[in-house]
């Protein structure tokens, strides 16, 4: 019988009831009555900060407005015309640093309108209606290709198809969704949410995914320039940061994003071996997603370990708190040094760090942390880059694509590499494709 | 504690706080219960003239008006008089008041708009101890239709001819209940006092339809897809019923008259409101039947506290004392200039001022850099509505510019009281000396 106990890695150490618990919805959803009164705390703003934070700008006091008034359904439509994954964003936005952290009542009295979870109860209703609300325009008989069926490229792909395009979507995955499919924690989106949301988005029709295709592999920018009237680049960082520590290749020293996407994919969550001991390197969503689910799988000791101060992670505070509530100790301030065992990790040397006007300095002191398993979320980068294009800062320079070419999403530079920045940059560059070819500039 | 103690046409309860004629008091088991719970006073459900009783419905009798957390804005019915045998009832009283003496019951009363059911009915409730009765003129409901309730109500000359029935055979303290479906509250009022009523009670429920249901395409409450106008109570008719109090309180012909205000009390503050305007006691209905007779004790601890910081020893240093500032619009003094002050600590930055202001007001509040709302009072009139849509109190207030300043709206000075009645632009305007 294995439990949290039991040393090295190894399946099962919990048993299934808890396992399909600790993965279920960390949020429950409203209720009809619950998102009424929710929805009565909207002061309806003017010119509203909360609309001014979102990346993709929805109108959220209509939304909420009408679910005040009785329709969540129609609160969906308003939300979608904005946002096509406004299910999603529902789930996943870091709500507390962008909506609900400009709404007047979280200024006022440190309690906002529940922004996330009102979105989430509209987009659950309009989804359930079993229909989609929008219709295509007369064909166009233009053709773009979408390369990426992540939140940018279908974003993309759903508008351009509204406006009469036919549309090929594009991904080397076997299966769509993007990092909302592979990248996000399994207890985020449960009951297999960003496979249901792709599907009801592509009932537009005028969208054909062609999956387990990869650009520069099985074709390159220029065929499909030659081959289409536009193109989309949605393909987000393919490419992770290496810690760059001795022992990094050492057994059990994985990428967290690794570890989400088989999480994500994993029938039965319990079969995943998980170490006794789990160490998270990093500071953003991709090292609370990999902590609090080595958690969710019976670790006994799970630490993030980030290299500068608190103040600097990325993952939101709520996300920090989910984190130490559910166990995840939180050390801040200390880099990795060295990664020690005999083929597989057991121990993690860290030194601490100091911030000097020279910039982050590791010091001479420092701590060992037991490790069965190391996480490295350390951030990703952008994998191997189309031909011709080039980069800047970490992202796709859109300078130097070519004509025709529109790029969105992680890989492109603007906004924090979110969903919904994605879904808003994939919007704008379908209006921008649709606008050129149809010479509306 | 202040003593709330109250001398009502001379009849006497320990507060000031009845229950109105209603369902809550159609029973002996209803108003024993409160009694215990502290109510000073029941007026007793409606009675009707001997004989088989009135029937009612058997589905929905109430329709409701909801804010958003479901709490209860209006009730309306269409719930008849009492539906039990008249010697039943009439039992039951005597049984109450001998256990309470010391509260006020009084017994409504609806028959036939003739003198003999009148006489007859009087006759019968004679000895069962209650204080006083009440004419009940005012549901518009089902027995409207039978000629009762308020179809008497709202003719002053039946009002009037029934009370003076009431007078000639009963020596009973007589109130007169109002309805509010009537064009001026003040003519049935008159019609009461001349009748020889000794108080009129108001106002009663208001005729209405809650909602309509859309898929069905009928109005609620539905009975069997069919529905009727019902009476209208509870929080959302209070203002119209402050109003009928105050016109009545402070109209020459009907100045002095006690009134027993009624509509939509539910706090000590509602009922302290009603007072001011001359209401002598409050009844309550809504209030109770959607949170229980327990209320009472808010209104009672609430009451005192009130009192007691104003120094009032006694309810009548309460009654009436508004009613001096009731006024015609006549009389307002136009040269009292405010001017609406933004307190940018509080503000929280919603916009709502600007909005309403911008949109449907007179564009005198700027929207600066920062999400700063700022007045301009060369165009700010003083309407109150940016006061009113704030969500956060005291935060716009309204401040008053000293005699002798310039209105920078307008250019003028500001300058003594002066009103209506002598300003240049009425066609109408006397002289002033």
């Amino acid at each position: 019988m294995t439990s949290p106990q039991t040393p090295g890695v190894v399946p099962h150490r919990l048993d299934g009831g808890q396992i399909a618990a600790n993965f279920s919805d960390a949020q429950l959803p409203f209720d009809p009555h619950e998102a009424r009164v929710a929805a009565d705390r909207c002061y309806f703003c003017y010119d509203a900060p909360c609309v001014t934070a979102c990346p993709t700008a929805i109108d959220i006091p209509l939304f909420i407005r009408q679910i005040l008034a009785g329709n969540p359904e129609v609160a969906a439509r308003t939300i979608w015309d904005s946002n096509i994954f406004g299910g999603a964003c529902a789930r996943v936005c870091p709500t507390e640093q962008l909506c609900e952290g400009s709404c007047v009542r979280e200024v006022a009295e440190g309690k906002p309108v529940e922004i996330g979870r009102l979105q989430r109860f509209a987009t659950d209703a309009g989804m359930a209606t079993n229909a989609h609300p929008y219709t295509r325009a007369p064909s166009t008989g233009r053709r773009i290709a979408v390369v990426g069926a992540g939140p940018a490229g279908l974003s993309c792909a759903h508008r351009l198809a509204m406006h009469g395009h036919d549309v090929v979507v594009f991904d080397k995955r076997p299966k769509p969704g993007g990092l909302n499919e592979y990248g996000i924690a399994a207890y985020k989106v449960p009951h297999d949410f960003a496979q249901a949301e792709v599907d009801w988005l592509l009932w537009i029709g005028g969208i054909e995914l062609r999956m387990g295709v990869e650009l520069g592999r099985d074709m390159t920018l220029d065929q499909l320039r030659q081959d289409f009237d536009a193109v989309f680049l949605g393909v987000g960082l393919q490419g992770v940061n290496a810690l760059r520590a001795p022992g990094e290749d050492k057994a059990e020293v994985r990428d967290a994003v690794e570890f989400i996407a088989g999480l994500r994919q994993a029938g039965d969550k319990g079969a995943i071996p998980i170490g006794r001991s789990v160490v998270v390197i990093g500071g953003g969503m991709t090292a609370i997603d990999a902590a609090v689910q080595s958690k969710a799988l019976g670790a006994e000791n799970v630490t993030i370990v980030y290299r500068r101060d608190q103040s600097q992670m990325s993952a939101s505070g709520y996300e920090q708190d989910h984190a130490k509530h559910v166990g995840v100790r939180i050390v801040h301030e200390a880099a990795p040094v060295e990664i020690k065992g005999n083929g597989a990790v057991h121990e993690v040397q860290f030194a601490y760090t100091e911030t000097t006007p020279e910039g982050l300095r590791v010091t001479g002191n420092g701590f060992r942390l037991e490790a069965d398993q190391v996480f490295k979320a350390i951030g990703q980068t952008l994998g191997a880059l189309p031909d011709g294009a080039s980069a800047m800062g970490g992202k796709i320079d859109p300078t130097s694509l070519p004509a025709g070419v529109w790029v969105g999403g992680d890989c492109a530079p603007g906004g924090e590499d979110l969903t919904v920045t994605a879904a808003a940059q994939g919007r704008d560059a379908a209006e921008a494709i649709h606008a050129a070819l149809m010479g509306r500039n | 504690m202040a003593n709330l103690a109250t001398n009502f046409i001379g009849i006497r309860s320990p507060n000031p706080f009845w229950l109105a004629s209603a369902p809550p008091t159609d029973k002996e088991y209803n108003v024993r219960r409160a009694f215990e719970a502290g109510w000073g006073g029941v007026v007793w459900k409606t009675l009707g003239s001997e004989g088989p009783p009135v029937v009612n419905v058997n589905g929905p009798r109430y329709g409701v008006i909801y804010g958003a957390d479901r709490r209860v804005m209006g009730i309306n019915n269409i719930e008849l008089i009492t539906d039990r045998p008249l010697e039943v009832n009439l039992r039951e009283i005597k049984s109450v008041k001998r256990d309470y003496p010391d509260r006020a019951l009084i017994i409504s009363l609806m028959v036939p708009c003739d003198e003999d059911s009148w006489k007859a009915i009087l006759a019968r409730i004679e000895d069962t101890g209650a204080d006083g009765v009440e004419l009940n003129f005012g549901c518009p409901h089902g027995m409207a239709e039978r000629g009762m309730g308020s179809a008497v109500g709202q003719v002053p000359e039946y009002i009037e001819m029934v009370t003076r029935w009431v007078k000639t055979h009963s020596r009973m303290p007589c109130i007169v209940k109002l309805t509010p479906n009537i064009s001026d509250i003040r003519k049935p009022a008159e019609a009461a006092k001349r009748g020889g009523a000794d108080a009129v009670s108001l106002i009663n429920t208001i005729n209405s339809i809650t909602s309509v249901d859309l898929d069905d395409f009928a109005p609620e409450p539905k009975i069997d897809g069919k529905g009727t106008h019902g009476g209208y109570c509870g929080p959302a008719v209070k203002p119209i019923a402050l109003n009928m109090v105050a016109e009545i309180a402070r109209s020459p012909e009907t100045r002095g008259l006690p009134i027993s205000g009624i509509g939509g009390v539910t706090t000590w503050r509602d009922a302290a409101e009603f007072m001011a305007l001359g209401a002598g006691s409050v009844q309550v209905c809504t209030a109770a039947m959607t949170y229980g007779f327990r209320i009472v004790q808010e209104m009672i601890t609430g009451l005192s506290a009130y009192m007691d910081q104003k120094g009032f020893t006694s309810v009548d240093q309460l009654v009436g004392r508004a009613v001096p500032n009731v006024t015609d619009w006549q009389y307002l003094n136009l040269n009292y200039v405010t001017k609406a002050r933004i307190d940018q600590d509080l503000c929280i930055k919603c916009g709502r001022c600007y909005a309403a202001c911008e949109d449907t007001s007179h564009q005198a509040i700027a929207m600066n850099p920062g999400r700063v709302f700022t007045v301009k009072d060369e165009e700010c009139v003083a309407c109150n509505l940016c006061v009113d849509v704030c969500p956060v109190q005291n935060c716009i207030s309204m401040v008053e510019l000293p005699k002798g300043t310039m209105d920078p709206r307008t250019g003028v000075v500001v300058g003594d009281y002066a009103n209506w009645t002598t300003h240049p632009n009425n066609p109408m305007a006397r002289a002033a000396e």
